[in-house]
């Protein structure tokens, strides 16, 4: 008996000393944002002024707008262009399923510099400038397959017989596809949305390779001012870690409600 | 006369389009630089020119090295993590697991910046280069080694561990002959989401390596500014491994999905 709580103990531990190595780095930016300093592991007093900083400066409230901005514009496409391609690929024959799946799958599994450098080098070769059509093709490409993922599995769920069935009732193709087929399919349009959001919000190697000049995502302004440096170096990296902060309380509030919302949706369904 | 009926696979027309112009001629493309000479003459001597410059073949090996511990530090730690898991009977197992993708969420370049401040404060940023790189990737790939696993590992039927105890095995036995061939799928999906881009991902190596450990997505970098044909030759062989190594690993499995986004 003795043993068990011991082995039970060391996997609590296990598992915990893991979780505070990966917080750590970001509780350490969270404690220090909110002190009057710009060195970590110097003495300050309790102060926002970091956050007024974030929030202070154009350039770095502009960097954000632009990330968001176009996160939300290449989400958006990639899973419009994703479901309706996923849909029609589910209904072709199974060659060219096959085949269109496949080539899908190369943005996935491939390295992303590779990916980059390819548009990158292509855009060039037909004299194509870099410009925000570049750049929303690139993030296209890294986000679309991911939806075509979350889709296909929704599809091979689906009941067949109903989109027939709304047909010989004399719904239009379209009027079918919308009112049969997408509630069906939904929750895989939706994971894959999130999931788009999120590869382009995280995204730094395809931005540089295809971003108009000029144009600052959170991942190339974060990673010039670390590596390159300018006369406001330290306080612009210590309202990074006001900008950290914000991000992880964001995220965690996000992770708390949709779990709380699905729980309920989950007892909503038991219930019934 | 009846109207020809609207055909549904028609609607795969846009994305097949959009594969065609952004996904296979791009990989063209760097088959023709890769083969071709400033002069677009048909030449091998990227592949030479790259392959017998010492420095270029020392820098090759110690940024496979690197994402070689990358990998199997990732697997050391995820495993038990996923294994304890997916074991536990909490019922709230899930939160702990949440936990784990989180950070994830956080943008990648503002994560790799906050171990950078953590090194900084520490007082080994800029002295151990390789230590710290390694420990960035580690910290930044290990939740697409836990998720794969973690489903795997879920997946095992309890009453194969019944079986192997009611026929005399011990828990080495067990965890030998069920446990290791059972979730050798995690493993390798969770291996082709962590190998590759620790050896590409040159974010890291820059930012924590003090810009003072090159890994081969850098050379794909420097060649973008000054030689095409190059890079793209670079690109051509990371294209192959990748090609070759999920032929062997049998693709990417669709529910395994590591970004996180089923949870």
């Amino acid at each position: 008996m003795k043993k068990q709580i011991v082995i039970k103990c060391l996997k609590a531990g296990f598992v915990g000393l893991i979780l505070l190595l990966l917080y750590a780095p970001i509780l350490l930016l969270a404690v220090y944002s909110f002190l009057s300093t710009d060195l970590i592991g110097t003495a300050g007093s309790f102060s926002f002024e970091h956050y007024t900083k974030l929030f202070g400066d154009p350039v770095i409230l502009g960097m954000i707008g632009n990330t968001l901005l176009l996160a939300l514009v290449a989400a958006t496409l990639s899973t419009i262009l994703g479901t309706v391609g996923a849909l029609g690929m589910y209904y072709c024959k199974k060659r060219i399923k096959t085949a269109l799946h496949g080539i899908s799958q190369i943005p996935v599994i491939n390295a992303e510099i590779v990916t980059a450098l390819a548009l990158a080098i292509t855009f060039v070769a037909v004299g194509i400038g870099k410009s925000y059509f570049t750049l929303i093709v690139g993030h296209m490409v890294i986000c679309t397959p991911f939806v075509v993922l979350s889709v296909i599995p929704k599809l091979k769920q689906m009941d067949n017989s109903l989109y027939e069935a709304a047909l010989d009732l004399g719904a239009s193709p379209a009027k079918a596809l919308f009112k049969v087929v997408l509630p069906q399919i939904i929750p895989g349009v939706i994971s894959g949305f999130m999931l788009a959001i999120t590869l382009s919000l995280d995204d730094y190697i395809v931005t540089v390779y295809t971003r108009p000049s000029g144009f600052e995502t959170i991942s190339t302004y974060v990673f010039n001012a670390t590596m390159k440096g300018n006369a406001h170096t330290a306080e612009t990296l210590s309202s990074f870690w006001a900008l950290t902060t914000v991000i992880f309380v964001v995220i965690v509030l996000f992770v708390v409600i949709s779990n709380l919302t699905g729980l309920r949706r989950k007892e909503a369904k038991n219930e019934k | 006369m009846k109207m020809p009926r609207f055909s549904r696979k028609t609607l795969c027309i846009p994305y097949a389009v959009f594969l065609l112009f952004f996904v296979v001629i791009p990989m063209f493309v760097i088959l023709f630089y890769a083969f071709t000479d400033r002069e677009m003459h048909f030449s091998f001597m990227n592949f030479v020119r790259f392959f017998s410059d010492p420095t270029k073949l020392s820098t090759i090996v110690y940024s496979l090295v690197i994402a070689l511990i990358t990998t199997v530090v990732c697997i050391l730690v995820a495993y038990p993590v996923a294994y304890i898991l997916a074991r536990s009977k909490m019922k709230k197992k899930f939160v702990i697991l949440m936990l784990f993708v989180t950070p994830m969420w956080i943008n990648f370049v503002l994560r790799v910046n906050a171990i950078r401040e953590l090194f900084n404060w520490i007082g080994i940023l800029g002295e151990a280069n390789y230590f710290n790189t390694v420990f960035g990737m580690v910290y930044d790939f290990l939740p697409f080694m836990i998720l794969p696993l973690y489903t795997t590992l879920q997946k095992i039927d309890v009453s194969l561990y019944e079986a192997s105890a009611d026929l005399g095995g011990n828990a080495f036995t067990a965890f030998t002959r069920i446990t290791l061939p059972l979730s050798m799928p995690g493993i390798i999906s969770g291996v082709t989401m962590v190998f590759l881009p620790s050896m590409t991902n040159y974010v890291v190596s820059d930012m924590l390596g003090n810009s003072k450990v090159t890994i081969i997505g850098k050379f794909i970098y420097e060649y973008f500014g000054t030689d095409w044909h190059m890079g793209s030759m670079v690109a051509l062989v990371l294209l192959i491994v990748v090609f070759v190594s999920s032929l062997l690993s049998g693709g990417f499995k669709s529910e395994e999905n590591v970004r996180g986004a089923n949870l």
